[in-house]
């Protein structure tokens, strides 16, 4: 426990410390969000049926894009290396990593979700209903992208890859999760699929841990 | 625990190499034999059916594509995790021979899927029907396998990280599977027929479980021929493959 604190403090000041590059996902997000209704030049009526869906996918690319800090700067310098190194169980180390890098990427874009939620006309009642299914899906999420980031630590162009590796892998986030959303726009019971993505994020939070641990290992070989 | 002797020797390049060699004719023979069985009777002498008339006839090849573009993905994932557990390079191999063939089974099964539905859905592609997608994503991963391998210089280091990715897949595969499956069926039932509610008659099924039996034995028979490729590409000039190679080729 004290170890995971220490890396979990450790990484929330370095994050913050560069917090310019934090702001990059954030950025994106509002720019695909922008985006969609531009192409597609909806009715107000049109865009709450696309709401969900476009919310949720322009959430899975963006938070793509902050997946590169994770491991790989402090691969490059050896920190890494040394907290391998730490009596402490790898796969607690890469825990409080994974959790410190939700916390600075994932939980703002997940505040800014409702508001854009808001400008696509989703009534305010479905509000709880997607914060619930993102809070839910945000464990399961970061475990899968510090994966991504872990089987690439050691590639210098690595970037391209890691979609190709990861989006597949959060399809049913994004089934449950907008699902969710558009039976909560409809008023209909949300319970079923906010479980299963319970359910999901118990099971990477279980398991992630190890394989994340495993490729972070052979990464640096 | 000891291992039993035949288990150490599937560890050794040689010896599954000679293996391979020995098994390869007779799985090859058979699966084509079986294939060409399979075809004429399922094609030409099994009854059409009371539905779909002739068009059903694909069923002989399409689901068999799809079941074998799943057990490569199973076999990808076992051997990878042999080959991280046991750190065995053949298994590696046999890993890395089976990703080539599962995308591409996978890919015949859309292909083959999207032949089918033209007649009987009235389209080519439907976005919301789950086995669509399931095949899709499945097929993402594969590409995902072979495109993290390419991206990595050092074969060792290659073989462990995609060992990895390969088995986080498989735990991921069901998952997939029933998250589409529930996906449109959370919201409304099934609006597409469904092939086999009515329980397939004996003269259609024999027939294509004989194409089943047939399909399985042509994927390990292509499995081993391209482990072997792999081997001799992994080995060089060891000098066992020189004593295989013929005199001039030394």
């Amino acid at each position: 426990m004290r170890a995971f604190n220490a890396v979990f403090t450790r990484d929330l000041r370095v994050a913050f410390r560069r917090w310019s590059e934090l702001a990059h996902p954030l950025v994106f997000f509002i720019i695909v969000v922008t985006l969609f209704p531009l192409a597609l030049s909806p009715t107000s009526a049109q865009l709450r049926e696309l709401g969900s869906g476009v919310l949720w996918v322009a959430m899975l690319l963006s938070s793509l894009l902050a997946l590169d800090g994770l491991f790989r700067s402090d691969a490059d310098d050896g920190t890494l290396e040394q907290l391998l190194l730490s009596p402490a169980a790898i796969t607690v180390t890469v825990l409080a990593k994974v959790a410190a890098h939700a916390v600075v990427t994932l939980v703002p874009l997940v505040c800014l979700v409702p508001l854009a939620a808001l400008s696509f006309n989703i009534p305010l009642v479905a509000l709880p209903t997607l914060v619930l299914a993102l809070v839910l899906a945000t464990p399961t999420l970061s475990v899968l992208i510090a994966l991504g980031a872990a089987l690439t630590v050691s590639l210098r162009r690595g970037g391209s890859i890691v979609g190709l590796l990861v989006l597949p892998l959060t399809s049913p986030l994004l089934i449950f999760g907008a699902r969710a959303t558009d039976l909560g726009i409809n008023g209909e019971p949300t319970a079923a699929p906010l479980f299963l993505l319970a359910a999901l994020a118990a099971l990477a939070l279980a398991l992630g841990p190890i394989a994340i641990a495993a490729a972070v290992r052979v990464g640096l070989e | 625990m000891r291992l039993p002797r035949w288990f150490h020797q599937l560890g050794s390049p040689p010896h599954v190499y000679r293996l391979a060699d020995r098994l390869a004719p007779w799985l090859g023979t058979l699966g084509c034999a079986l294939l060409a069985i399979g075809a004429v009777w399922g094609l030409a002498i099994a009854p059409p059916d009371y539905q779909q008339d002739e068009v059903y006839r694909i069923i002989y090849i399409h689901p068999q594509t799809a079941y074998v573009a799943m057990m490569a993905y199973v076999v990808m994932a076992i051997a990878s995790g042999v080959g991280y557990i046991w750190r065995l390079k053949v298994a590696h191999a046999a890993a890395v021979s089976a990703a080539p063939l599962g995308a591409w089974f996978t890919f015949c099964a859309l292909c083959t899927g999207a032949i089918w539905g033209r007649p009987t859905w009235g389209t080519y592609w439907q976005w919301g029907d789950p086995r669509i997608m399931f095949e899709t994503l499945l097929l993402f991963q594969f590409l995902g396998y072979m495109a993290l391998r390419s991206a990595f210089d050092d074969r060792d280091k290659a073989d462990k990280v995609t060992a990895i990715l390969a088995v986080v897949g498989v735990v991921n595969v069901p998952i997939i599977h029933y998250s589409v499956e529930w996906w449109n069926s959370l919201h409304q039932g099934p609006t597409i027929m469904r092939f086999g509610s009515p329980a397939m008659t004996a003269d259609m099924l024999w027939p294509f479980l004989t194409m089943v039996l047939a399909f399985t034995l042509t994927f390990y028979w292509l499995l081993l021929r391209r482990l072997q490729a792999e081997i001799v590409e992994r080995e060089g000039d060891a000098r066992w493959l020189r004593e295989l190679a013929p005199e001039g080729a030394q």
